[in-house]
């Protein structure tokens, strides 16, 4: 067995800020539908997921649906290893808050936070990162 | 050519339970959740504080209200209602509506700080400044131009992000800069809720922008991609220049401009448009981000730490109820 490939989960509505930021990353990503009646997809390796931020002015709704329904999934929950979070500093003292509740909800670490579709140092220190994260992932997995 | 003299045709009446676009019931909902007045605002307590700032400084405060509040009522009277007759769906005009509402209340709530803290003449003063100051009344000339009924639903599309997404932030520099020493805290409480409602608006009229462009070909696509980076350029050389004739005095004006730049980068993503400035000149003071967003940046994130350890621990049960705070 090889080193597992790093795997990302990711969700964008349709402003697509998210998949241009996926798509400019260049790594398997795979993608959780906007629509509730398509298949989500099913990662059978360890992952990290990138996911926007829709909170309210009191911090309610920011995870997407459809993120909420892919995680309720025991097996797919059992996978994730990390979050890394976009929105808007508009948003005051809820910018990327997505991040930090999935991160309490699943006991993993806010990876990485960015605004709207990114910038080309926030694509740099991902993939860098990732590279990082995967490695020690790799060395503390049993 | 339409016949002018045609009667009104009888809109569609809205029905909510059967939506052509899921992002129009989103974004109501953000909005309407979002509503605040002024009145919630406790501007008085920052009375004393308005003391403390020098007669400059505070010419300086009220000249840039003067401003915001004038790009406010050219949304809300000019720019939200031009867009609505562009409309994809009834739905998006109710939301439009919200929206040039929300642009009044924000109009007004200058008043209600002017009110609070300044003196009539002081303010009186200012809004004719403001009526005279040649960068405000070119930066409002350009985005009503594109308002006209000559213009083309895309560029008023264009111009309205411009507007809700990179004009405002000459202004609410200010705000943010007296909230990150400590002053005016409660106006930059207020402030804050105003960036909020503009970065739905700048969101959403983007979204729509991009819709819109879905059917074009590509020729089409290119031409308004050159009218938006060619509009931000204009407006950027009138932006600089409003920039230096207020902030020069306090020593500010570069400072500003990297905040400039940060936005427009924010409101060409908002179009789904790469950004323009590099990012060495659109970084910003980190009071100033701190300011817009506070206490975000506590819990420092995993790639821009030290890379210490960390711990992964076990994934507990979730439900749906479990995510709903």
């Amino acid at each position: 067995m090889g080193t597992p490939r790093p795997m990302l989960v990711y969700y964008s509505s349709r402003s697509g800020n998210t998949l241009r930021f996926v798509e400019r990353l260049g790594l398997p990503a795979l993608r959780i539908p906007i629509s509730p009646k398509a298949a989500m997809p099913d990662p059978r390796a360890p992952y990290v997921l990138i996911c926007p931020s829709y909170a309210d002015g009191s911090g309610r709704g920011a995870v997407a649906k459809q993120v909420i329904r892919f995680l309720n999934d025991p097996q797919r929950r059992a996978g994730i290893r990390g979050v890394i979070a976009s929105g808007n500093r508009n948003f005051g003292s809820y910018f990327a808050c997505a991040g930090d509740l999935l991160a309490r909800k699943c006991n993993i670490p806010v990876l990485y936070r960015f605004e709207l579709a990114g910038l080309d140092s926030d694509i740099a220190r991902v993939r860098a990162g990732l590279d990082k994260f995967w490695e020690m992932e790799c060395s503390t997995a049993t | 050519m339409k016949d002018l003299n045609a009667p009104r045709p009888v809109p569609r009446a809205v029905n909510w339970n059967r939506l052509e676009d899921d992002k129009d019931l989103e974004v109501w909902n953000r909005l309407t959740s979002n509503f605040w007045l002024p009145e919630k605002v406790p501007l008085s307590n920052d009375i004393q504080s308005w003391s403390q700032l020098t007669a400059q400084e505070q010419t300086l405060t009220i000249r840039v209200f003067t401003g915001l509040t004038l790009l406010d009522t050219i949304q809300n009277s000019v720019g939200a209602p031009a867009l609505m007759a562009d409309a994809a769906t009834p739905h998006e005009e109710a939301v439009l509506s919200n929206i040039a509402f929300m642009e009044a209340v924000h109009a007004r709530s200058y008043s209600s700080v002017f009110s609070t803290l300044c003196n009539t003449a002081e303010v009186d003063e200012a809004f004719r400044w403001s009526s005279e100051n040649p960068h405000l009344q070119a930066k409002s000339r350009l985005i009503l131009d594109e308002y006209d009924a000559s213009a083309t639903p895309l560029r008023r599309k264009v111009a309205s992000v411009f507007l809700e997404s990179f004009l405002f932030y000459s202004g609410f520099y200010l705000p943010m800069h007296w909230s990150s020493r400590a002053r005016l805290t409660n106006t930059a409480d207020l402030i804050r809720l105003i960036i909020r409602d503009e970065a739905i608006h700048g969101y959403y009229i983007g979204y729509k922008f991009q819709r819109a462009l879905e059917s074009r070909s590509a020729a089409e696509r290119a031409e308004i991609k050159d009218f938006a980076f060619a509009l931000m350029f204009d407006l950027y050389d009138i932006e600089a220049r409003y920039t230096e004739q207020l902030y020069d005095p306090l020593g500010l004006s570069e400072e500003v401009k990297h905040f400039l730049h940060y936005n427009a980068n924010k409101a060409l993503q908002n179009l789904g448009y790469e950004a323009l400035f590099p990012e060495d000149a659109a970084r910003v003071n980190p009071a100033i981000l701190a300011a817009l967003s506070p206490g975000s940046d506590e819990n420092h994130d995993f790639f821009s730490g030290s890379g210490s350890s960390y711990v992964i621990g076990k994934a507990v049960a979730t439900e749906d109820e479990d995510w709903a705070f």
